[in-house]
């Protein structure tokens, strides 16, 4: 069980009906997750989003999502009713989104959110709730659980509001959590504090991240593992610690391209798009 | 073979002058429109009306002021195709002929409202401190007004009639669009285009002119094709009370109160011109509706 | 070229006073590039802000400080509106939605009353690296990219000396910040320009800087030669945990980091 991959994605389309034509975002990605730290790196376009939205069935409507097998934990996503997938987001798979201030409903407390969050998914009392609340809140590593749970998200600040977030996650127990841009409105101290704090939860809980983002130094220092998307599809799939042997031109271009705190670089290297980097490829591997 | 020309240079990859970006925005805006067919029937009804009323003179039979006592009250039939009133004038044709006045008061409180209202919210709200609250507490006299008890009491000075009638329902409807001249203006003025504009040296009246009107433009336009069919109403209300268009003038207002004593018998005599203003408000409503998708979808439903 | 003494910015008054910028004071050469590097609420885009004399009417500003030998009064002369210039951080908010490039450009060569408007607007285009048929397209049917490129062009249009840049590359994607940064170093060196940046990114400033000053709260915790930056070596504490953080997720450094408080 520990070893079967909890996420299993194989050619996974989204292709969106718009006036102007058939806007294909995700064009054939496939993967799989286990108990690891999975990062998905790409610029905007690239159809990063798209995939972690395809999963849960969140799409926005006009898109139409196809795939070989969408799966997790056996459970077969892409025809699961709605009674299943209402049971399997947060309670399976959970996500977390870029802005707390718009992802937190800003005229409930705190408090009252996580423990909504909680009792959707399970059967206990207010008052197991309440516990249950105050003990995420104390894992987030936030310092007076009870003056939080009681304000509203306006009254925290954008690394509390995210940690907030992180709670509310995962108090449902979830297996998987896909995280799209969570850090990127936070300053970058509070970036890395955020990030330890989920990293410890997932490590603990033995969970899969898909962790969504454009920063790809982040990504190479936070996940185990990286896919590279470009123009909806996955351009390379390498481990973490291997990212400088990266093959890909997309890859080499991205990572040149980036200014370095050493200030190593006369002028940036510009990355050259090439045409053939849009074309449909067949499976990779 | 010109028009296709014309639809090439209207969607033309690229723009080569001003004028043709603008042509092209107009048309891409146009195409949105189109999409929408209850707009669609709004706008054939403006049109319509402003159709009828430049075609009066030779669509009417009668100049509708005549008096022809030995034909009153006809119900409607072949001769009299909407019957004829209490004084024996065609219907049809005073509603035809009534067109234009809809239109006059329509068009000429417009060019009031616009201009001032504009004027005033979009100073308002790009300077802020004590020039908006003097005119916002203006403005909110004026909203407090309702607009008949207004018009009677300038009507009570000015002496009746529908130029006055016009100038009363003008000064009670200028403020909302104050309000939301405003409210676009507090918006924008801390947006990084105008901190641009400043930065480069531009004039406050520059700015207001050619970076904050523009933008409150279609708001302003939107709200105006609303209200029509409320300051159309207002206006058929002044000429029920006999305060403005003044008989044989034939405004639809006016046909409905001299009308209305005969609504049992002869219902057609005050209801033709009511169903002229229902449609004609019904026309505006839809074309405002119309309007405010394509300017910004993301209001209302 | 650029020198401000103890200037101080409150927003606000009485109670609700908010002190967003405490006793700044720094100087910058002519054509060198200067970073002002910080977090969110530092006060590094106030002092920008402030310099270029666009908070006149939303804060009290008080200081001394002089552009060019000019000493700067409360409203600025349209000199110093033709000598500095300033480009900002969104490219979709820079440029009004109804304006076309070309009126875009032309805008403050009229306001200024230059000659040979339209040479210049297609001169400036040009030198961004865009080509003509961009003069009459609105800003959203560009990039964002390219949208960066036209208010860098706009900046150009007044040949100005000095260039205020407000995080110009955050909202862009990787590659297209490194053909903007790429261009604004080329533009600078061949105008001779002096540029003052504000980023939140180290390694921006690492590549785009000669010196640079860190904010905190408002206030300057240190000014540093770029060299510095580039060894990762400061003797300020908060400075040397921005530098960290700036190299990526380390979960042993990440425990030793400290909260700079309010």
């Amino acid at each position: 069980m520990s070893d079967s991959p909890l996420l299993r994605v194989e050619d996974l389309h989204v292709t969106y009906n718009t006036p102007t034509g058939l806007v294909q975002a995700v064009k054939g990605v496939s993967f799989e997750l286990g108990r690891e730290k999975l990062g998905i790196v790409g610029e905007s376009g690239s159809g990063k989003s798209q995939t972690g939205r395809a999963i849960l069935g969140l799409t926005a409507p006009g898109g139409e999502v196809r795939a070989r097998r969408l799966e997790f934990e056996g459970t077969d996503l892409l025809h699961a009713d709605n009674r299943t997938m209402r049971r399997i987001r947060g309670g399976g798979i959970s996500m977390i989104m870029q802005d707390p201030k718009y992802s937190l409903n800003p005229v409930m407390t705190v408090g009252k959110q996580i423990e909504e969050a909680f009792l959707i998914h399970s059967n206990d009392s207010k008052r197991e709730a309440y516990r249950r609340t105050l003990e995420m809140l104390r894992a987030v590593k936030i310092r007076e659980p009870e003056r939080v749970y009681r304000a509203y998200p306006h009254e925290v600040s954008g690394g509390m509001g995210q940690r907030i977030m992180i709670a509310m996650m995962m108090i449902p127990e979830p297996s998987i959590i896909i995280a799209d841009e969570p850090t990127s409105a936070l300053d970058v101290t509070v970036q890395l504090q955020v990030l330890a704090v989920l990293d410890d939860m997932i490590s603990e809980r033995g969970m899969g991240l898909i962790f969504i983002s454009h920063d790809l130094n982040l990504i190479a220092s936070f996940c185990d593992r990286i896919l590279i998307m470009y123009g909806g599809q996955v351009m390379e799939e390498c481990n973490a610690a291997e990212l400088e042997q990266a093959q890909h031109p997309y890859t080499r271009g991205l990572l040149d391209c980036l200014p370095r705190l050493d200030g190593s670089q006369h002028e940036l290297s510009v990355l050259r798009r090439d045409p053939a980097w849009l074309e449909t490829r067949g499976e990779t591997s | 073979m010109t028009t296709l020309t014309v639809r090439d240079w209207l969607l033309a990859e690229v723009p080569h002058s001003k004028t043709q970006a603008r042509c092209q925005r107009i048309f891409i805006s146009w195409l949105a429109f189109k999409r929408n067919p209850v707009a669609m029937i709004g706008l054939l009804i403006i049109i319509s009306l402003i159709a009828v009323a430049l075609l009066a003179p030779w669509i009417t039979a009668s100049d509708a002021l005549e008096l022809d006592l030995a034909n009153r009250l006809q119900p409607p039939g072949s001769e009299h195709w909407l019957g004829t009133d209490e004084l024996g004038r065609d219907i049809l044709d005073r509603i035809i002929w009534g067109s234009r006045i809809t239109l006059y008061i329509v068009g000429l409180v417009s060019i009031i409202v616009v201009p001032i209202g504009l004027v005033i919210g979009i100073v308002a709200g790009y300077i802020g401190g004590w020039v908006d609250t003097f005119l916002m507490r203006l403005t909110d006299i004026f909203l407090a007004f309702p607009r008949l008890i207004l018009a009677m009491a300038l009507v009570a000075a000015l002496g009746p009639g529908l130029e006055n009638a016009v100038l009363a329902i003008a000064l009670t409807t200028w403020s909302p669009f104050a309000r939301i001249a405003r409210a676009e203006a507090l918006t924008i003025r801390n947006s990084d285009f105008i901190l641009a504009a400043r930065m480069q040296g531009v004039s406050t009246a520059g700015i207001l002119s050619r970076h904050v009107a523009p933008l409150c433009m279609s708001s302003v336009i939107v709200r105006l094709t609303l209200d029509m069919a409320g300051i159309i109403l207002t206006a058929a209300g002044l000429g029920f009370l006999g305060l403005g268009a003044q008989p044989p003038t034939p405004e639809w207002g006016a046909m409905i109160s001299l009308g209305r004593q005969y609504l049992i018998d002869q219902w057609w005599v005050p209801t033709m011109p009511g169903i002229a203003i229902l449609v004609v408000s019904l026309g505006f409503n839809l074309l405002g509706d119309g309007l405010r998708d394509v300017f910004d979808p993301k209001s209302g439903g | 070229m650029i020198d401000i003494q103890g200037l101080d910015v409150v927003f606000g008054h009485g109670h609700k006073a908010f002190h967003a910028v405490r006793n700044v004071s720094l100087a910058v050469e002519k054509g060198q590039s200067f970073g002002l590097v910080g977090e969110s609420g530092s006060g590094k885009t106030t002092v920008l802000r402030a310099l270029a004399g666009l908070l006149d009417r939303v804060a009290t500003v008080s200081g001394v400080m002089t552009v060019a030998g000019e000493t700067l009064q409360q409203q600025r002369s349209q000199a110093f509106r033709r000598r500095v210039q300033m480009v900002f951080q969104d490219p979709y908010g820079s440029l009004h939605p109804r304006h076309t490039v070309d009126t875009i450009l032309s805008e403050p060569a009229r306001v200024h009353r230059l000659d040979r408007i339209e040479e210049r607007v297609v001169a400036a285009l040009e030198e961004v690296g865009l080509n003509a048929s961009f003069r009459f397209r609105y800003p959203h049917q560009i990039s964002g990219g390219q949208r960066q490129r036209v208010s860098v062009a706009r900046a150009l249009i007044t040949d100005p000396d000095i260039v205020l840049l407000d995080e110009p590359t955050s909202a862009l994607d990787v590659s297209v910040q490194a053909e903007v940064l790429n261009l604004l170093m080329r533009l600078k060196r061949e105008h001779g320009l002096t540029y003052v940046l504000v980023s939140h990114n180290l390694a921006v400033v690492a590549h785009v800087c000669e010196a640079l000053s860190v904010m905190q709260n408002g206030e300057i915790v240190e000014t540093m030669g770029v060299q510095q930056l580039r060894e990762h070596s400061s003797s300020m504490p908060y400075t040397q945990q921005l530098m960290t953080a700036s190299l990526g997720y380390d979960r042993g450094a990440i425990d030793a980091f400290e909260e700079f408080g309010q």
